[in-house]
């Protein structure tokens, strides 16, 4: 278990004192060799992990950063290889990247994007990170590829599903694997439509800052489109715990289905109030009322409990799915582990291999060669189909899931159960919508 | 109208979380003298308490069940609970069902055993001290005890079902004359409301009607004097550490159906429930009740969506908003006394 | 000199050559050891000791002088930040126009915020100022998202006007500067195996600083200051003698919230980014621990405080299980696991829980923070000449 934590500056300085004695002092102005910002030196090259490790995605964050090991594992040539195998590039040998092995870094970013980018600096400042990726959550996406973009280094998002993060607020040095509202929105309508009927009356409940905003507006337009008619739309605090007095009045609205455009926490506490308040079991309009959770995920499903059973969501990938790729991880992680892999682990292993492979091809660790690697890179045998990652918001299509609540579950991490692999030409849009200015690559330097 | 019922009943239940633990802050506060800023620790540590005995009653053994494949595709373990082969497996899952319940009897000695033990090994050496050194001591107190939490637990939310008897929830509207479906309530809720009711009511009883709590009255009163009388009131007063924390723990136990608990639940009702025991003047014990239910209901009618159509944001900040007005139109609160933490 | 008493000067003059000095002595492990992992002599966390420290230096003279304990100074912080980067988007990149707006208009909210607070005392006066913050938060997170960002928070953006700016070069981001001196950039020193980083924000902070500082020991030893003490021994007693304690109150409240505005833009200068978490409650908690922890009451002892609480969530954190391995790597296996399994909760994602013991410990053994600890120390080596930051015992911290 003993490894050399050697840094790029420690390489460098290193090997610049033996060059000019050990007695004569070197001046070396910042970061003005090689061209861009941590170019590795010597024979590794590090890799900032940055994931929630303290606060309420504490269980998520350290998903993440097994997903993380068990791609520095592959990388470097040691377990079963993992999806290096199922990868329709082969540019991966298995010798870490272009020769160097890899050697990571980890931080936490607490969930706030202040402590995010000081976690972010600390490993590009001080330990020489040629790369960032990571986080659970919009704020902390969007704040960190800021600053990525200032620093000359590639970011590589983890779970973060704001339209924003490739939309306003995209940059040229950030790069997003996971899906986000829009996709949710298009995804889900057609399979309400055909479950619930197109003769609808919706009732939103939408967590009050950005991701809520977007998530609702998605699932808004795409369920009026195929004939729903949304009743009310009531923001709740983000800091909110119970919800029964946002619930209790969905009744009276003559609503009947509530769509609750909340996440982790939220949506536990929001869903459990509202199969508490019996929603479920009453008949409004002469149809079944239900409950739609637009952005699932497996691990805050598990807080929620029996009561996530038949209600319908979105997710950006299972450990259920049979492709070749999805059982090729679902393998090497449970195997290392002993439980299948979330999707926010899954998006993180993704982008830290889709990283190295864009290195590979580059054959520079040149940020603007990476971006220009990973544009309009078309790719398959990662667990969701063929997939592009568009030049010009820096975002992946691929197939989005549609997924149910189980109803007989076999086991802890048995909840979900896939509906639907939703084509990636439904949930393809137009990179302009969202305005934003992507910019140009910087290298740092 | 029917709106109009039904977030006083939203209210009515909001405020009795609020109101319990606020009566247990009070309780040390109006006791001891002491700033507690654990308490919003010790509901959480009563919320895990019966998720620890819902672990203990779902110990189980695996059995290797070839028919099935778990998701690598070995043959699937199925976890067997000891209390199906003990009990057989019906009476095993009305056990398991009923585990919140069975909590109480769980929380009560291990949260007076949690509480004597905070008072004895910590919050005694800091009688003397400031109020301000109190406070940073049990924070700091308070993050230490969520991290042990979590590190067992993990992050995530833990669900605790309330027994399947009181899933759903009762139309209040019918019996009222509305059309139904108008103003519905979980079971759960009135069993919650009614609970705290009989909590807060237990405790001013025993405060009021017992010689145990005449004495500690007197000694909140004039500590000095009553010691004086020969009378033992520090044993006293660690008790009311323990019975406090038991308050503050129940409501914790009881709280868990209606929010699947995580270690943080304690820091986010810490702010509100100071909050609720400041408005209702310090060191007041109906101050605090009435505070609590007061925040309640006025959270709840922020929460409807004719109001806030109206006011956009005013569900983030009415607590605190109605907070500086009480503050500033009443300086102790709605029921405290003078010269109560003012210094 | 400078007005100072000489022992003033000459703590003075010791805090300017720590700090100036701080590359130096914040790195002292050689690269690529296995303790460089402690060097905290980077940019960002060298920016955060500085700009913490005037944060904490500003919340002492409210809270270390008058004793009116504060629970809602992140809000000034988060304010002086908003005004900060606004200015960055409007008028220019230049630091100097954000750091001032930021300090005048956290100064015009603490006047409104303190102006209602200061009317109650004690607890009351914490939970007003908790909930003016708290509002700040909540607002500033949902309904403000079109000011504040929201969720996203803010970020300078190429297309901005910045009318005072020239157009980027093309491919270019914004950065913020001074006279054109990029905050970000560094002179690096290699001598031996050590590295030394020298970053002109961290400077630019630093000298903001050692001002703030020099300021707060004028106002300690001013008659003003004298004014603020009587108000926390006995302000029933003040108000016999005819005086009015409020408008002292209230300027030290106004002065306590431009040091957080202050600080807010500076962080901002330093890293272009603000977000609404920046107000929140824990936000304002952490500032009362950092001058508990270092002493309060004292003019170095916020600083310390500010350091510590910084390096742990900075340091601490980022120590992972490969790590420990790679140190208890000389023990055979068996010891190696079980020395590893010991540590691991208590870094790493467990830093919460040794920030909460050590503070703990320090409120329970040290009530006098770090600065009595120092003062302990220096006692146990039996120094017959008084230390000149300290000049007497336990009964009245240094100030």
């Amino acid at each position: 278990m003993s490894k050399m934590t050697l840094s790029r500056r420690g390489v460098l300085t290193t090997g610049a004192a033996a060059g000019a004695g050990l007695a004569l002092p070197t001046y070396l102005p910042a970061a003005s060799h090689a061209g861009f910002t941590n170019a590795p030196t010597g024979s590794t090259v590090t890799l900032g992990f940055n994931v929630p490790q303290t606060g309420p995605y504490a269980d998520e964050g350290a998903d993440e950063l097994r997903a993380y090991e068990l791609a520095v594992e592959h990388l470097n040539g040691g377990g079963d290889g993992g999806l290096m195998n199922t990868f329709s590039s082969k540019a991966l040998q298995g010798n870490g990247i272009l020769g160097k092995k890899v050697e990571y870094v980890t931080g936490d970013t607490q969930t706030k994007s202040d402590a995010a980018r000081a976690s972010a600096r600390s490993m590009i400042e001080k330990d020489g990170a040629v790369m960032i990726t990571g986080g659970s959550s919009s704020g902390v996406a969007v704040a960190v590829q800021a600053l990525c973009q200032e620093a000359g280094v590639i970011f590589m998002a983890g779970l973060t599903h704001s339209n924003d993060t490739t939309g306003k607020d995209k940059k040229a040095n950030g790069f997003r694997h996971f899906f986000n509202s829009y996709m949710s929105g298009a995804a889900l309508a057609p399979i309400l439509g055909a479950n619930y009927g197109t003769d609808r009356k919706a009732y939103h409940l939408t967590a009050d800052y950005n991701w809520g905003y977007t998530t609702e507006e998605a699932v808004r337009t795409s369920t009026e489109a195929i004939g729903w008619e949304t009743v009310a739309a009531v923001k709740t605090p983000l800091t909110q715990t119970d919800f029964s007095s946002y619930i209790a009045p969905v009744l009276q609205s003559g609503a009947d289905v509530l769509v609750l455009n909340h996440y982790g926490g939220n949506m536990v506490n929001s869903l459990t109030n509202a199969v508490q308040f019996g929603l479920r079991d009453k008949l409004v309009n002469n149809k079944n009322f239900e409950i739609v959770v637009p952005l699932y995920s497996r691990l805050m499903a598990k807080g929620a409990g029996a009561n996530v059973k038949g209600i319908f969501g979105s997710t950006n990938w299972h450990w259920s799915l049979q492709d070749e790729g999805s059982k090729a991880f679902v393998q090497s992680f449970g195997t290392k582990y002993g439980f299948p892999p979330s999707q926010a682990a899954h998006t993180c292993y993704v982008q830290a291999m889709l990283y190295a492979d864009a290195v590979e091809r580059a054959g520079s660790f040149n940020p603007c060669a990476v971006a220009e690697a990973l544009e309009d890179f078309e790719f398959d045998g990662m667990g969701n189909g063929p997939t592009l990652y568009r030049a010009e918001d820096h975002q992946c299509f691929k197939d989005v899931l549609v997924v149910k609540g189980k109803e007989n579950p076999t086991s802890d991490f048995d909840l979900l159960e896939i509906v639907e692999v939703t084509p990636t030409s439904q949930v393809t849009y137009d990179a302009s919508i969202f305005g934003g200015e992507l910019g140009t690559c910087n290298p740092g330097a | 109208m029917e709106a109009i019922i039904l977030q006083v009943l939203n209210g009515l239940d909001k405020g009795s979380a609020y109101a319990l633990i606020a009566l247990g802050l009070t309780l040390i506060f109006g006791t001891l003298g002491v700033v507690n800023f654990a308490h919003g620790a010790l509901f959480m540590i009563g919320a895990f308490c019966a998720v620890t005995l819902s672990r203990i009653l779902t110990l189980s053994h695996t059995i290797v069940d070839e028919t099935q494949k778990d998701f690598l595709g070995n043959p699937l373990k199925v976890e067997v609970p000891y209390v199906y082969d003990w009990f057989g497996q019906a009476t095993g899952d009305v056990i398991i069902d009923w585990a919140v319940p069975l909590s109480i009897l769980f929380a009560i000695p291990v949260m007076v055993a949690i509480g004597v033990l905070m008072e004895r090994g910590l919050i005694k050496h800091f009688y003397k001290r400031p109020h301000a050194d109190q406070i940073l001591v049990t924070f700091g107190l308070a993050i230490v005890l969520q991290e042990i939490i979590k590190y067992y637990y993990g992050a995530n939310p833990i669900p605790t079902p309330a027994p399947s008897a009181f899933v759903g929830s009762f139309d209040f509207g019918t019996m009222l004359g509305f059309e139904a479906n108008q103003i519905i309530y979980p079971y759960w809720r009135i069993i919650y409301f009614a609970f705290a009711a009989i909590i807060i009511g237990a405790v001013f009883a025993f405060l009021q009607f017992t010689t145990f709590g005449m004495v500690v009255r007197a000694g909140m009163a004039d500590r000095e004097t009553v010691q004086l009388l020969g009378i033992n009131i520090d044993k006293r007063f660690t008790l009311m550490f323990g019975i406090a924390a038991a308050v503050a723990g129940l409501a914790g136990v009881m709280y868990t159906p209606i929010n699947s608990p995580n270690y943080h639940m304690g820091m986010d009702f810490l702010v509100l429930s100071f909050v609720v025991v400041v408005v209702g003047g310090m060191g007041s014990l109906p101050g605090a009740v009435l505070a609590g239910f007061v925040l309640g209901i006025l959270e709840s009618f922020a929460s409807m969506r004719e109001v806030l159509a109206i006011l956009p944001g005013l569900n983030q900040i009415i607590i605190y908003l109605v907070a500086i007005i009480i503050l500033l139109t009443r300086p102790r609160g709605l029921m405290g006394r003078k010269g109560v933490m003012e210094d | 000199m400078l007005g100072l008493e000489a022992k003033d000067f000459r703590l003075l003059i010791l805090v300017a050559i720590l700090t100036m000095a701080a590359p130096f002595l914040l790195n002292p492990f050689p690269e690529g050891s296995g303790l460089a992992q402690f060097n905290a002599g980077y940019p960002d966390l060298m920016q955060r000791f500085v700009i913490f420290g005037i944060f904490a230096i500003g919340f002492n003279i409210l809270f270390g002088l008058t004793g009116y304990l504060s629970f809602g100074h992140a809000a000034f912080l988060g304010v002086g930040s908003y005004a900060a980067i606004w200015m960055m988007k409007l008028l220019t990149m230049n630091v100097i126009p954000a750091i001032i707006v930021s300090v005048i208009v956290a100064g015009i909210f603490s006047l409104a915020v303190g102006w209602i607070s200061l009317r109650r005392s004690g607890i009351y006066f914490s939970i007003l100022t908790l909930a003016f913050a708290q509002m700040s938060y909540s607002l500033a997170y949902s309904v403000l998202t079109p000011i504040t960002g929201g969720e996203t928070g803010l970020q300078p953006k190429v297309n901005d006007p910045r009318i005072l700016d020239g157009a980027l070069t093309e491919g270019g981001t914004p950065k913020a500067n001074l006279f054109g001196l990029e905050m970000g950039s560094s002179i690096e020193w290699g001598v031996g195996n050590w590295l030394f980083t020298f970053n002109a924000g961290y400077y630019v902070a630093a000298i903001v600083m050692l001002a703030a500082f020099y300021l707060s020991i004028r106002i300690f030893r001013s008659p003003f200051g004298m004014m603020l003490r009587a108000v926390k021994s006995n302000q029933q007693r003040l108000n016999y003698t005819g005086l009015n304690a409020k408008p002292y109150t209230l300027a030290a409240f106004v002065i306590s919230g431009m040091y957080a505005g202050l600080a807010g833009g500076l962080m901002v200068a330093m890293d272009t980014q603000v977000g609404a978490e920046r107000m929140f409650w824990t936000a304002s908690g952490e500032v009362v621990l950092m001058s508990i922890l270092g002493g309060v009451g004292t003019l170095i002892g916020p600083v310390l405080g500010a350091g510590a609480i910084k390096y742990m969530e900075n340091i601490l954190s980022k120590i992972n299980s490969d790590i420990l391995h790679t140190w208890f790597a000389f023990l055979p296996d068996g010891l190696e696991d079980f020395v590893v399994t010991l540590i691991y909760p208590f870094i790493g994602k467990g830093w919460h829980l040794t920030l909460g013991l050590i503070f703990m410990a320090v409120v329970i053994f040290l009530p006098g923070g770090l600065v009595e600890g120092g003062q302990r120390i220096a006692r146990l080596f039996g120094r017959k000449k008084k230390s000149t930051d300290t000049p007497d015992g336990k009964t009245t911290p240094a100030e």
